[in-house]
This record gives structure tokens, C-alpha cells and sequence, in this order.
């Protein structure tokens, strides 16, 4: 106990006094040898998703010749915050992490900060009045990617168009944003109305339910809004099952582009998807030399993202890795 | 006994107007494909999972006791036979695969009933341990993935019609079994024996033991069944959310149906009844569409409402004035 007291106080006092002489420059923090050190503390392996976003950061790492220290917090935010306490003590040169929860990582980040090593969000945001406890924050634009769902109906509907939206969890940040971006868009043509929405909880369940719901209490549906592809491959059951063509009688717009989804896109059962890229490994090791040479980054990075029809979905499919 | 179940029956007649009142074609009912289609059918059917699993939950609280882990047996159910087919698409691996996990199911009743019974721990906290674990079971074995099948023989356990939906006739097939088992014979009433006063019964011959043992086993396989229908009916395996909270929703659905969880009386059709209201209550969410942010508040006031009218003061209450009004 007193070893460990001991080496938290020295490394502390080292990287304090590193902090006052190194100034602009800190590329000298921490590492052996010039080689970047980086430490990830994952979230879980809670979907395909995110084994994809894992993947691609251990896959990047390797080739940006980028060390990584990787751990896996099983969806707990004290695990999380065990592992970057240990890259603190570790000294890695960077830290990144996909926060579990918004709140609650001020006083580890500050540890971080006083040891002078930068952090790096990736995927989700904290919410802290602080924003000098982290470099930069790498993710998906929740609005943006409605704003593409409802920018592809705008350019294909014609007519007056009803829509039955399947909102994520209420409350999830994703939910809230996809619902905010796509009837900002859906605004410009007012020919196109959202006639109900409902919770499916981001579940294929929950999206099946709804629909099926939806498919008895309302007179005309030719559009589903889904906010994500697990909800809409239940709703593709539920047309199915009404004894309608999904992609035809009625048309599906998704947001994620996991493989299942991408499947059913290239299937036509699914018509346009927005997606949620999780491959963002290369960005974020770019943007962790970046900011390991001092360099300025901007507080916000937006992964870079597409759109699947049904064509791109069917060249797309072979390679996708998710 | 009849008084008792004429409040559920009122509530869910309640419910079922005010559908119809804002959506006349709620009640309509048509063939499509050769199976019955409508509002009614779709209660029946997502409701058929909640009612198994409230059959299985009936029989443990009359023994005073309460089964918590069911949600997690049923994804394990979920998650091994998703995982057994594979991409199988022969009936005889789905078949193969829901005899697995049921037999699983089986042994982790088994489990339960062993802390219970043998080990004599609180029901509560015996089956929080399966609760809790089980889930996490259930992402060993799906390797914390959503599994994905194209079974046709599967699908028919959730998603398949033989006029009604499949998943219906076998809850109802379930329900009719155990009134038969436990009505017919003195099994029902050694049951509620068992609830009132194990010791007593026990010294006045009952094997208190074996029957608790019993209700456990046939509570998992219940919800080992419920299971299936849950990942038959999307063709996948979600071992996150695959029967999350539906322990809860089987335990309101016994006490909306009148039984105590003091233990001892039961009451099998006022399960079905309370089955029913609470499917009937996320229907009418969806079709009168009450917006996702008060759904909760919705759903609260109406259970409120259905548990206190059947408050024994609340009814006196009600009674008594109908009596000063005549």
C-alpha cells in the first residue's frame, strides 16, 4: 500500500515538474523512445458495433505504429476509471476513452491533466463545465445524421407522404438528435408529415411492437423513420406479417448501417441508410500524434461518415467488417 | 371469487373502449394470408410471452414465494438456441435447439429451487442471484452479440399463425394444463397450503419441500418457453434486452389478477386477465399514441388505478355507497 502511495506521489510530482519544463513543445511526455503510447478504455463489447469500433482502433494503432494499451470496462464507468488511473501511473503518452456515462469524470481527468497527459474522447461526450480536461472529443453528429435521413426524403418523396418515426430509448442523446435533424429537414416540404412516433427502444422487439401498432391505428404509412437498423428489421417483420412489401409499399430510412441492416438494405427491404461509422481508428490515431506534438486540434472532430442506397449497400456488403 | 376478478375485467373492458373510441378499426379483424389479422390478434400475441411467464410467477407467490430471474432465463433461453441453430435452416436443429435450452431452463429452476427450498434462503434474494447472472450468461454464450437466425421452423414459436398466433395457443394450451394439473387435483391446494403455513403443513404431511421445488422448475420452464417466443418472434437472440423487466410485468400481472403475495389463494384466471391488461396497456399506448415521455406516467396511473379499486377499503368504500344510493 505504501509502495503504491509512494509511486502514485512520484509520478505525480514527475510529470508536474515535466509539465513546467516542457511548455510548447511535450512531445518528450511520458514514452521510451519516441513511440506513442496510448491507453483506450473501451466501453464493452455490447454489440457488433462496437467489437467493429474495438477493431478498428487496435487494427489502426498497429499501423499508425502507435503502442496501445487496451482494456474493457464491461459498460461500468468504475472499471473505466480504474483502467485510466492505471495509464496515468503507467505514464502512456496519450489517453482515450468512450465514456460510459456523461457524468462523473472530472476528478480522474484532472489527475490526468496534472500528469500532463492529453485526453481524447471518442464516440461520447461528458458533460463537464471543464473542458480543459480533454483535447478533443472524436464522434458521430447525431443531428447531421438526421439531417441525412431526412434530406434523402425530401429528394425522393413525392406527394403528401405520411411518416411513422421509431425513436430510440427516450432520453439517449442519439434518440433526441436523429428525432431534431430529420424534422428539421422534413420542415422544407410540408407535403411530408410525421403522423405518429413512438419508443421502440432501440430494439428489434420494441420496433416490431410499435409498428405493429402503428400498422393497425393509422390509415396511410408510406415511410418509416427508424433510429436505428434493429428497430427497422423489426418493422420489416411487422409489414411483412400486414401482409405489405417493406422497401415498396412502404419505404424504410435506418441510421447505424450494422451488417443485419446493411443485409436487409441490399435485400431492398430497407431503402436508404444513414451510417454511424464506428471504424474510427484512423482518425484517432492521427489526431493522437496531433495532439502528443502539441499541435492545436479543434475541440470537435466529426467522424467521417456515408449514406447507403440500395446499390451501394449491395457493393459495400462484402467488405463491410460489422 | 367472482366479485374479485370483476374489477381486472372491468379495467381491461375499459381499456379495450377507449382503443376503439379513438381507433374505431381497433376491433376490426381480417384473414391475411391464412392467418387472423388485427388489433386484438396483436394483444394476444406480444401478451402470450408476459401470461407464460405470469402462469409460472402464479404458482411460486402462492407459495409465498417470488421468482425474480425469470427475464434472465428467459434470454438464456433466447441466446442458446439462437446460438444452437447457427445458420441452420432444418427443422430438426431448431427443434434440437429449443429441447437444449429448455431442458437448461430446466436445471437452473432446479437451481433456484435449491436455495429456496433446500438451503432455505428469502426467495428474493435467492433468485436476484440468477437475476443478475443470468444475464450475463445469456452475452457468454451470444458472446455479448445480437444472434441473427433464418429458421423457418423457429419462427413459427413467436411469429407463426395457425389462424391464431402459435405463440397464444401455447400460452393458453400452458394455462389450461395447470388448471387442469392443479384444480383437478389436490396439487393447487397442497399448494396454497404450502403458502399459508409451510411448517404446518409439512407437520400435517405435505412434502413442502418437493412442492416448492416443483413450482421453481416449472416457473424457469415457463420462462424458458416465453423466451423462445421472445427471440422466435424478430428471428434473433438480444441477450441485453431479450425479456428485460418482464418479471416485473408477470408480477403486476398476478397481483392485478387478485392474488396476494402473502401467499396461499390463487387465482389462474385473474393471471390471464392481468396478463392481458398489461399487454392491452402497451397496445394502447402505441395506438392512441401518448407521447414516449409520458408513457411511464400513463402506464403508472392506470395500475395505480386497477390495484386501488381493488383495495379492500376502496371497495368497501365503492359498495357502500351503492348500497346509500339504492
Amino acid at each position: 500500500m505504501l509502495k503504491k502511495i509512494t509511486t502514485v506521489a512520484s509520478v505525480v510530482l514527475l510529470s508536474a515538474l515535466t509539465a513546467c519544463g516542457s511548455g510548447g513543445g511535450g512531445g518528450d511526455t511520458g514514452s521510451s523512445g519516441g513511440t506513442i503510447t496510448m491507453g483506450f478504455a473501451q466501453v464493452g463489447a455490447e454489440s457488433g458495433w462496437r467489437t467493429a469500433n474495438t477493431k478498428s482502433i487496435q487494427d489502426e494503432a498497429k499501423t499508425a505504429g502507435i503502442e496501445l494499451k487496451f482494456s474493457d470496462a464491461q459498460q461500468k464507468q468504475e472499471n473505466q476509471i480504474k483502467a485510466i488511473r492505471s495509464y496515468i501511473q503507467q505514464k502512456v503518452s496519450v489517453i482515450a476513452f468512450s465514456p460510459v456515462v456523461e457524468t462523473g469524470w472530472d476528478t480522474v481527468l484532472l489527475e490526468a491533466k496534472r500528469a500532463n497527459i492529453p485526453v481524447i474522447l471518442t464516440d461520447r461526450s461528458i458533460d463537464s463545465d471543464d473542458t480543459s480536461l480533454y483535447k478533443t472529443f472524436l464522434g458521430s453528429d447525431f443531428v447531421e445524421e438526421g439531417r441525412k435521413a431526412g434530406d434523402w426524403l425530401v429528394a425522393n418523396a413525392s406527394g403528401p407522404t405520411s411518416v411513422v418515426e421509431l425513436q430510440g430509448t427516450t432520453g439517449a442523446a442519439p434518440a433526441i438528435d436523429r428525432k431534431t435533424g430529420f424534422e428539421e429537414k422534413i420542415a422544407a416540404k410540408p407535403d411530408i408529415k410525421v403522423v405518429a412516433s413512438q419508443s421502440g427502444d432501440f430494439t428489434r422487439s420494441g420496433g416490431k411492437q410499435v409498428m405493429e401498432a402503428f400498422l393497425k391505428s393509422q390509415p396511410k404509412i408510406d415511410v418509416v423513420y427508424a433510429h436505428n437498423d434493429d428497430m427497422g428489421l423489426g418493422a420489416i417483420e411487422a409489414i411483412k406479417a400486414a401482409g405489405k412489401v417493406p422497401g415498396k409499399d412502404i419505404k424504410i430510412i435506418t441510421v447505424d448501417a450494422v451488417k443485419d441492416g446493411m443485409q436487409a438494405l441490399a435485400n431492398g427491404e430497407i431503402n436508404f441508410i444513414v451510417e454511424c461509422n464506428p471504424l474510427l481508428g484512423k482518425q484517432l490515431m492521427d489526431l493522437a500524434k496531433k495532439v502528443v506534438a502539441g499541435e492545436q486540434v479543434p475541440e470537435r472532430v466529426v467522424t467521417v461518415e456515408g449514406t447507403f442506397t440500395q446499390e451501394q449497400a449491395k457493393a459495400a456488403l462484402p467488405q463491410r467488417q460489422y | 371469487m367472482k366479485n374479485k376478478l370483476l374489477w381486472p375485467l372491468l379495467a381491461l373492458v375499459a381499456l379495450l373502449l377507449l382503443n376503439l373510441i379513438v381507433t374505431p378499426s381497433f376491433f376490426a379483424l381480417r384473414m391475411q394470408d391464412g392467418h387472423l389479422y388485427g388489433g386484438l390478434v396483436d394483444v394476444l400475441k406480444n401478451g402470450a410471452p408476459t401470461l407464460l411467464i405470469a402462469l409460472g410467477m402464479t404458482l411460486v407467490i402462492a407459495t409465498r414465494g417470488i421468482d425474480l430471474s425469470v427475464g434472465a432465463v428467459a434470454a438464456i433461453a433466447g441466446a442458446v438456441t439462437c446460438v444452437h441453430i447457427g445458420t441452420s435452416g432444418s427443422a430438426s436443429t431448431a427443434f434440437a435447439g429449443m429441447a437444449i435450452a429448455l431442458v437448461l431452463c430446466a436445471v437452473l429452476g432446479l437451481w433456484n429451487g435449491f436455495l429456496v427450498a433446500g438451503l432455505g434462503i428469502q426467495p428474493i434474494i435467492a433468485t436476484l442471484v440468477l437475476m443478475t447472472a443470468g444475464r450475463g450468461v445469456a452475452m457468454l454464450v451470444t458472446e455479448g452479440q445480437i444472434v441473427t437466425v433464418n429458421n423457418t421452423a423457429y419462427r413459427q414459436v413467436g411469429a407463426g399463425f395457425v389462424v391464431l398466433p402459435v405463440s397464444i395457443l401455447i400460452a393458453l394450451l400452458v394455462l389450461g394444463l395447470v388448471a387442469f394439473v392443479t384444480r383437478r387435483t389436490a396439487l393447487g391446494m397442497l399448494i396454497e397450503a404450502v403458502g399459508v403455513n409451510p411448517e404446518a403443513s409439512r407437520l400435517a404431511g405435505v412434502r413442502s419441500r418437493t412442492i416448492i421445488w416443483t413450482v421453481y422448475v416449472f416457473a424457469a420452464v415457463c420462462a424458458g418457453i416465453a423466451g423462445l417466443m421472445i427471440s422466435s418472434n424478430v428471428s434473433a437472440a438480444d441477450a441485453n434486452n431479450a425479456g428485460l423487466w418482464i418479471e416485473m410485468d408477470a408480477i403486476l400481472a398476478v397481483v392485478i389478477g387478485g392474488t396476494s403475495l402473502a401467499g396461499g389463494r390463487y387465482s389462474l384466471t385473474g393471471t390471464l386477465l392481468g396478463a392481458l391488461i398489461i399487454q392491452t396497456l402497451t397496445t394502447t399506448v402505441y395506438t392512441i399514441g401518448v407521447a414516449p415521455e409520458v408513457t411511464l406516467v400513463f402506464k403508472a396511473i392506470v395500475v395505480i388505478a386497477v390495484c386501488l379499486v381493488q383495495a379492500p377499503k376502496a371497495r368497501a368504500a365503492l359498495s357502500f355507497r351503492k348500497v346509500a344510493v339504492s
